[in-house]
C-alpha cells in the first residue's frame, strides 16, 4: 500500500474551485487527505516537497488519434497511452479514422479493450458515417450503447450537407456531439499549408481560411435547424471563431476545441521563420529549416491574425477545451516533399509546455489555462470527473511551470516522433501523472 | 554559398559575382571541373534547361550523368531521399535538381554533401533562370539599379516569376507582376521577402497599362491550359485579348520596351509570334545566357566544395 504526500504544493482544480497551496496525500489509489495551507503529517508516505508546482486534475483530451487498429506503425493504443501519462493526459477520447474505422459496436468495443490496464482511461469517438466515407450514417445509437462519448469523421468532412443534417438529427437522442471536421474540400484541394503570405512566397499551394470557415457555418446553421449537439474540431480561422462566438450567442448547442499548436505556431514555421519567444525571423531568407514536413498539419498552421483570434475566444470562453489532435506518423509518413508528407503534428507530450508559454507571456491565466485542459472538454463530452477531493480516486497531474526543457523529437514515447518544436525549448513540465494506484514519473522524478 | 536553392541567400554582391563569372567564362576554354561527376536530375519534363546544364558541365570538363523521373527508380516508389543518397554514395560531386514538389531541392540538400543546384521547384524557385535574366538585362542596360521589369501572366504558379523578381528586387530594380486576380499570389507575399537594401521595389496589378507604364523589359510567362481547366481562367482566348504581349499594345503602352520570354512559349497566347524573333526580343540571348550562368554557378560551388 504506498503513500505518496505531494508537499506544500499549488492545487488548482477547476472541479471544487480551489487555487490555493496545500498538501495532498494520496494513499492507495485515492485522495487521503487533502489540507489547504498544508500541514499533513504523513511520516510513511513519500513526501514530495512541491512548492513552487501545481497539482491539477488530470488533462482531458478530446481528440487523440492512436492508429490502432490499422496503423500500428504511427502508434499503438499501448505507445499513446505511455505519451499521454508523460503529457499530463489521464482521459484520451480515440478518433474513429482508423483501420477499420470505429464505425460498429465490435469496434467500439475492442478498443475499450485493448485500453484496459494501460492507467488511462480511453473513450472511443465513433465514426459518423460507414467507414467514414460520408455516404450513409453510421449506427449512432449502437455506438452510444458501446461506449462512444461522441461522433466524428475526422480525417475528412462529412462533404454533404443533407447527410450532415440527417446526421445531427438522428444523434440526437444520445445527446453525444458531433465533432465536425471542418473543410470544404473544393476550397482545400491540393493545399498544403495556409494559403497566404507565406505559401505564396514558398510555391506551396494553400488551403484558405475560407476552407473551414464555410463549413463551421453551414454546420452551425444545421445544429441551429435541427437541434443537433455540435463540437467543431481544432478550430483555427478568425471567420470561423466569429462564426462560433455568434451562435453561441444565440444559444445553438455549439462547442469547439482549439489546438496548442493553432493557439502557438504560425505558418512562419514552415518557412523556418518560426520562433517561440515571439521574435520574427527578420531576414525573410528561405533557409535549411524551410520545407520541414513536421509543420504540416490539417487544419493547417495559420497566419498570425488568426492565431490571435483563435487566442481571444480560448481567453474570453467562446472557446472552452483545448485538445491535442495528437496525429502521430511513422518516419517515412514525413521523410519526403512538403506536398507528399502526412498530415499531422505529435501532441500529447508536448501540449502543456507549449501552452505555458501562453501563460508565460501573460496571455492566459494559469487557472484558465488548467479549466481548458480539464473540467471544459470534460464537460463538454460529458466525462465524468471527481477532481481533487478527498475520497476521490486519484486522478492528478502534477507539473513545475516554470522549469525549461528542450524537446526531443526521438526521445517522446509516442511512436509518432513528427513534432516541429524538436529542439525548440518549452518552459513547463510534467513531472508526476497519477490514476488510481499507476503512477508516471518524469526522468528527474526517478532521480529523487 | 555550399548550395544554390534560391536567390534569397544571395546578397546583390554575389549575384554580381555569378554574372561576372559567366562573362569571364564566356571566351574561356578552361577546363577547371575536369574529372568532377554531375548528377542532372529531372524528376520533372524539361528540355532547355536540362541541356543547359549539360553543356555548361561539360564545357568546364565535367562528365553529366542525366536522369529523368521516367528512366528512374521513382517509378517504382523510390523516395527521393533513398534517390539522393544513391548519388552520393556512387560519388557524385554535385547534384542539379529539377522537381515538381516545392522545397524538393531543400530535402536532397539534407541528404547530399557536395552542392545542390535547383534546376525548377515547383512554382517556387528557379534561380538560375532568375541569373540569366539579369545578365541578359545587365548586359543590355549596363546596371539593374533603378531598372524597371513588368512580369505578366501567371505569376501565382510561375517559379520563374518568385525567382526572377527576388533577385530584381535584391539588385535594386522595380517589379511590376501582373496577371488577372486568379493568377496572382496573395499580395502578402510582397511583405514576406527580404527587405531589399538597394531600393528595389515589386508591386502587383491586374491592369497590363499599369504595368507597362514605363517598363523597359516586359516578360510575359507561359501560360498554360491546365489553368482553364482548373477554373482559373474562363478560357485563353480571353487571356490573351487582354494580356497577351502584342505589338499593338506594346506600340500603344510601352513603345521602346524590350521582350523576354523564360520559354517555352505558347506563340500567339502570352506572346505574339513575331515578337519572340522580332528586334526588341532578348530571348535568343536569354538561352545563350542559360549556358553562361550555369557555368558560373558550377564552378563557384564546386570550386569552392571540399571534395
Amino acid at each position: 500500500m504506498s503513500k505518496t504526500l505531494f508537499a506544500g504544493v499549488r492545487i488548482i482544480c477547476p472541479h471544487t474551485g480551489v487555487d490555493e497551496v496545500g498538501d495532498v496525500l494520496v494513499d492507495d489509489g485515492r485522495i487521503g487527505l487533502l489540507r489547504l495551507g498544508g500541514g499533513v503529517d504523513a511520516p510513511d508516505a513519500e513526501r514530495i516537497d512541491a512548492s513552487g508546482m501545481v497539482l491539477s486534475p488530470g488533462f482531458v483530451d478530446l481528440h487523440t488519434h492512436l492508429r490502432e487498429p490499422g496503423e500500428e506503425q504511427k502508434e499503438t493504443i499501448e505507445t499513446g497511452a505511455a505519451a499521454a501519462l508523460a503529457g499530463g493526459f489521464t482521459t484520451l477520447c480515440a478518433m474513429p479514422n482508423t483501420y477499420p474505422a470505429l464505425d460498429s459496436r465490435i469496434s467500439i468495443e475492442t478498443v475499450r479493450e485493448r485500453a484496459e490496464g494501460l492507467g488511462v482511461r480511453i473513450v472511443p469517438i465513433g465514426a459518423i458515417t460507414v467507414g467514414r466515407m460520408g455516404e450513409q450514417l453510421a449506427p449512432h445509437h449502437a455506438l452510444a450503447a458501446a461506449g462512444a462519448v461522441a461522433f466524428s469523421d475526422d480525417g475528412s468532412p462529412v462533404s454533404s450537407a443533407g447527410l450532415m443534417r440527417r446526421a445531427l438529427q438522428y444523434s440526437e437522442p444520445t445527446g453525444l456531439p458531433i465533432t465536425s471536421h471542418c473543410e470544404d474540400l473544393s476550397l482545400s484541394a491540393g493545399g498544403s499549408m495556409h494559403e497566404g503570405a507565406v505559401s505564396a512566397r514558398l510555391g506551396i499551394p494553400g488551403i484558405p481560411a475560407s476552407a473551414e470557415e464555410v463549413m463551421v457555418r453551414r454546420d452551425i446553421a444545421l445544429a441551429e435547424e435541427t437541434g443537433g449537439r455540435l463540437h467543431i474540431a481544432h478550430i483555427s480561422t478568425a471567420g470561423a471563431v466569429s462564426a462560433l462566438r455568434e451562435a453561441r450567442a444565440r444559444g445553438v448547442p455549439v462547442t469547439a476545441e482549439a489546438t496548442p499548436h493553432h493557439l502557438l505556431l504560425t505558418d512562419e514555421w514552415v518557412a523556418g521563420w518560426g520562433a517561440l519567444d515571439g521574435e520574427p525571423n527578420a531576414d525573410r531568407i528561405v533557409g535549411d529549416g524551410a520545407y520541414d514536413t513536421s509543420t504540416k498539419v490539417n487544419p493547417p498552421l495559420r497566419s498570425g491574425d488568426h492565431v490571435r483570434a483563435v487566442l481571444d475566444a480560448v481567453r474570453d470562453g467562446t472557446i472552452d477545451v483545448i485538445a491535442t489532435d495528437h496525429a502521430p506518423h511513422a518516419p517515412t509518413d514525413k521523410a519526403c516533399e512538403y506536398g507528399c508528407a502526412a498530415f499531422g503534428i505529435s501532441g500529447l507530450e508536448t501540449a502543456l509546455g507549449l501552452l505555458m508559454l501562453l501563460v508565460h507571456r501573460g496571455e492566459l491565466d494559469l487557472n484558465r489555462l488548467v479549466h481548458l485542459l480539464t473540467a471544459g472538454p470534460g464537460s463538454t463530452f460529458g466525462l465524468s470527473g471527481q477532481g481533487i477531493r478527498e475520497g476521490a480516486v486519484a486522478d492528478l497531474v502534477l507539473f513545475d511551470p516554470d522549469q525549461p526543457w528542450v524537446v526531443d523529437g526521438e526521445a517522446l514515447l509516442s511512436r509518432g516522433k513528427n513534432t516541429p518544436l524538436h529542439g525548440h525549448t518549452l518552459r513547463g513540465k510534467v513531472l508526476m501523472t497519477v490514476v488510481g494506484t499507476r503512477t508516471y514519473r518524469a526522468n528527474q522524478m526517478e532521480e529523487r | 554559398m555550399p548550395h544554390l536553392l534560391d536567390i534569397d541567400a544571395l546578397t546583390a554582391d554575389g549575384v554580381g559575382q555569378i554574372l561576372d563569372e559567366a562573362e569571364r567564362l564566356s571566351d574561356s576554354s578552361d577546363m577547371p571541373l575536369r574529372g568532377k561527376h554531375i548528377i542532372n536530375f529531372f524528376a520533372e519534363a524539361s528540355t532547355r534547361t536540362r541541356v543547359s546544364f549539360e553543356i555548361a558541365a561539360s564545357r568546364l570538363g565535367a562528365q553529366v550523368v542525366n536522369i529523368a523521373a521516367g528512366g528512374s527508380s521513382l517509378e517504382k516508389g523510390e523516395s527521393l531521399v533513398d534517390t539522393v543518397r544513391t548519388f552520393q554514395a556512387v560519388g557524385a560531386h554535385a547534384l542539379v535538381i529539377r522537381h515538381a514538389e516545392p522545397g524538393a531541392p531543400y530535402l536532397a540538400a539534407r541528404h547530399f554533401r557536395g552542392p545542390v543546384i535547383n534546376a525548377g521547384d515547383g512554382r517556387h524557385a528557379h534561380p538560375t533562370q532568375a541569373l540569366l535574366d539579369l545578365l541578359t538585362m545587365r548586359q543590355r542596360f549596363g546596371a539593374l539599379q533603378g531598372l524597371r521589369i513588368a512580369i505578366v501572366g501567371d505569376v501565382a504558379h510561375s517559379r520563374v516569376a518568385r525567382s526572377t523578381t527576388l533577385a530584381l528586387v535584391l539588385c535594386g530594380a522595380d517589379v511590376r507582376l501582373c496577371a488577372p486576380p486568379t493568377l496572382l499570389p496573395d499580395p502578402g507575399w510582397l511583405t514576406a521577402l527580404p527587405s531589399s537594401s538597394t531600393g528595389g521595389t515589386v508591386s502587383q496589378t491586374t491592369s497590363l497599362r499599369e504595368a507597362l507604364s514605363g517598363v523597359q523589359v516586359v516578360m510575359p510567362l507561359r501560360m498554360q491550359a491546365e489553368r482553364q481547366q482548373g477554373g482559373l481562367l474562363p478560357g485563353l482566348k480571353e487571356y490573351t485579348r487582354i494580356y497577351g504581349i502584342t505589338r499593338e499594345k506594346l506600340a500603344d503602352l510601352a513603345p521602346d520596351t524590350l521582350v523576354m520570354h523564360p520559354g517555352p512559349a505558347n506563340e500567339g497566347v502570352e506572346i505574339s509570334p513575331e515578337l519572340m524573333t522580332g528586334p526588341a526580343s532578348l530571348i535568343g540571348q536569354q538561352v545563350e545566357n542559360g549556358v553562361l550562368v550555369r557555368m558560373a554557378v558550377l564552378k563557384l560551388l564546386l570550386g569552392a566544395s571540399r571534395e
